[in-house]
């Protein structure tokens, strides 16, 4: 666990990510939004209504040309917000606009690439800057993580979570343990985001096998969460959910009205 | 197989080509990828894997191809120049040695199912075409922008039991096709094996594809020697998209200096034209399909999109080991655009009566690019015949 970097003048007081989940414990809804989807204004609209309908974090897709571990949903909007105009300086100007009334930490989900090119250091700086609490980067390895990139994260207090499957071992889930200082992020099957599914055995036994190994780090699932009933059937499990696909399709249908949308798909969780 | 293992072209064991080559990839393709990882240089060593590989290129593929000397095209440019004959291939190009040599290992993995991901078609027909051999599954992912202008091989594909399935994202070309066919992987890595077409993606994938392509430079090495009482040639010169051939072309001479290696990249309309596929000169370091070399893509990281004639160049990246050979100066890169390729088509089809891919036509062109020494002995890899480019050959021969 890192404290965020005092010297860095917010507005608002915020906590670390890993603080909020440890204080509230159970049941933390974490929304997941693509920057610059439906439309280029949207972040900040989203952000300020997903925190008053009882978000507990947000994370915030970088829209990216190959985004290989999301499913269609994500893509699509990916694509929607790259022609909009969406960039990852627009983003943080957006984010650095939103903490002047939000205090919802904010996870940013991204891909290695987008990173390498903004520069690696600058990226974390400017983000830990703009108000953003942790990342996601679902293809930079653990490995690698630890070896370039830990003392960086370290040095601006960014979070940081690591994905594991139902094919992730032992070893590597305690790995994602040991250097997730976030969250570990639970992905409920072997699957790209946005499919919608009832748990299986299986995927019950998995959960199972987790929450007995007993990790350090609290967990949230992903993956297949997108209504009431998944939601409380992997609640038993861990310390909550993530939903993404199901509310990118729901902001994509009702985008006239985004407000409205997000109160209406909130009450639906 | 008689291939070499270690030196400083070759990959080291945490997967890279000097600074390019790794794995980037998200923790849902893991398990599979480390699978291969761990298994596939002890599985391509077993006799067994050997022996049924070997008889299958002979018998089935018609391997050796021949090495050709050209001889209206030696005299012209003042040199020996040979021709191996990858274009005599079963189905025509060299991707089958890939996909004959991945699905037995697909098998040895306990995989039923086989993906691929195609641009011109090519490897997606040498792909379905393994699976019919051995009875599998096979989905072929392809771009629908792809599929639309090259119906004579997604007719093939069909023909031959493999299921088609358009990407429709992106620029609804090989790269959004191989985007779809890595989420495929994912969505059944159980018991799916994909089998990448070039020497691209995560490790092991490019030093796999480069060894399965080796046959190629082995084969140049003794027919050269039987030919001319000489292993080495001066030169080899191969096309490069993602570089699978050029791989194979290079794979026993990478460690011997006197053999000048060289790369023939897709200029398109002209290097900096906007249309082009010069990715070693407009590309930066960066991350494709999970792997770290040279790419084309904005100053914000979105990967842009490539253009050349040939879709079989038509790729954004380069495979890790020539991002390597060329940022170490091991291989000179000359950027060909499409008319020159396409005169490089009328040259070979009238001197040697063989009408080339556009592919490979771009290796031919940057012989007229280069000073050639008197005398020297070059040989250029013809990696596909041009039977599926007729209708482009049509469009711009016949005015």
């Amino acid at each position: 666990m890192h404290a965020v970097n005092k010297s860095i003048p917010h507005t608002l007081n915020m906590s670390s990510i890993r603080q909020t989940i440890e204080s509230k414990g159970s049941n933390i809804l974490n929304i997941y939004f693509t920057a610059g989807h439906p439309t280029l204004e949207s972040v900040p609209v989203i952000i300020s209504e997903l925190e008053k309908a009882g978000a507990d974090l947000i994370e915030l897709g970088m829209p990216y040309s190959d985004p290989l571990a999301d499913g269609p949903a994500i893509q699509r909007s990916s694509e929607i917000a790259l022609r909009n105009g969406q960039t990852i300086a627009i983003l943080f100007s957006q984010v650095k606009e939103s903490r002047k009334t939000s205090s919802i930490p904010l996870i940013l989900m991204g891909y290695y690439n987008q990173l390498i090119q903004y520069g690696e250091e600058k990226f974390v700086k400017e983000a830990h800057d703009a108000g953003i609490q942790g990342l996601i980067i679902p293809d930079l390895p653990m490995e690698v993580y630890e070896s370039r990139y830990k003392d960086i994260f370290d040095k601006y207090g960014m979070e940081i979570s690591f994905l594991i499957t139902p094919m992730t071992s032992d070893e590597r889930i305690r790995q994602a343990d040991r250097l997730s200082s976030a969250f570990i992020y639970v992905v409920s099957k072997s699957s790209v985001t946005g499919k919608q599914e009832d748990l299986s055995e299986e995927q019950l036994s998995y959960l199972d096998r987790i929450r007995a190994m007993d990790l350090k780090s609290p967990a949230l699932v992903g993956f297949g969460i997108f209504d009431r009933n998944s939601r409380q059937a992997v609640n038993r499990f861990f310390n909550g959910v993530i939903v993404g696909s199901a509310f990118i399709r729901a902001l994509e249908a009702g985008q006239d009205d985004l407000p409205g949308t997000v109160r209406v798909f909130m009450e639906g969780l | 197989m008689n291939t070499p293992t270690s030196g400083q072209y070759h990959v080291d064991e945490n997967g890279f080509y000097g600074e390019f080559g790794g794995a980037f990839i998200p923790e849902m393709l893991h398990a599979n990828v480390d699978q291969i990882r761990r298994q596939y240089l002890e599985i391509m060593r077993e006799p067994d894997f050997i022996s049924q590989f070997e008889s299958l290129l002979r018998d089935y593929v018609g391997r050796p191809s021949p090495l050709y000397l050209a001889t209206r095209l030696s005299e012209h440019y003042g040199a020996d120049i040979y021709l191996k004959r990858e274009d005599l291939n079963h189905t025509g190009a060299h991707k089958i040695n890939n996909t004959i040599g991945q699905i037995l290992l697909a098998r040895r993995l306990g995989k039923t199912r086989i993906i691929a991901e195609t641009g011109a078609g090519q490897h997606g027909v040498a792909t379905a075409t393994v699976c019919a051999l051995m009875s599998m599954e096979c989905v072929v992912y392809m771009g629908s922008v792809d599929i639309a202008r090259q119906a004579p091989n997604v007719a093939r594909m069909k023909l031959l039991g493999a299921t088609v399935v358009a990407a429709e994202s992106g620029s609804k070309t090989l790269k959004d096709a191989t985007n779809e066919a890595i989420r495929d992987w994912i969505n059944n890595a159980d018991n799916t094996h994909y089998i990448i077409g070039s020497a691209i993606g995560p490790h092991p994938y490019p030093d796999m594809v480069t060894r399965f392509q080796s046959v190629i430079s082995s084969e140049i090495q003794s027919q050269l020697l039987a030919k001319t009482g000489k292993k080495d040639p001066d030169m080899v010169l191969a096309c490069v998209g993602g570089g699978s051939n050029a791989a194979g072309a290079f794979y026993h001479f990478l460690d011997t200096p006197s053999v000048s290696l060289v790369l023939a990249e897709a200029a398109g309309k002209g290097v900096h034209s906007g249309h082009s596929a010069a990715t070693s000169i407009l590309g930066t370091k960066g991350i494709i399909h999970g792997c770290r070399t040279l790419l084309m893509q904005t100053k914000d990281g979105q990967i842009t999109e490539p253009y050349s004639i040939s879709a079989g160049l038509d790729y954004p990246g380069i495979g890790p080991l020539h991002a390597h050979l060329i940022t170490s100066g091991r291989a000179k890169v000359y950027p060909v655009t499409d008319d020159e390729a396409l005169e490089a088509v009328k040259q070979l089809s009238s001197y040697e009566g063989i009408i080339p891919a556009l592919e490979s036509a771009h290796a031919l062109a940057a012989l007229a690019k280069m000073e050639i020494k008197h005398g020297s002995v070059i040989v250029v890899c013809l990696s596909g015949r041009g039977d599926k480019d007729l209708a482009t050959y049509l469009e711009h021969f016949t005015t």
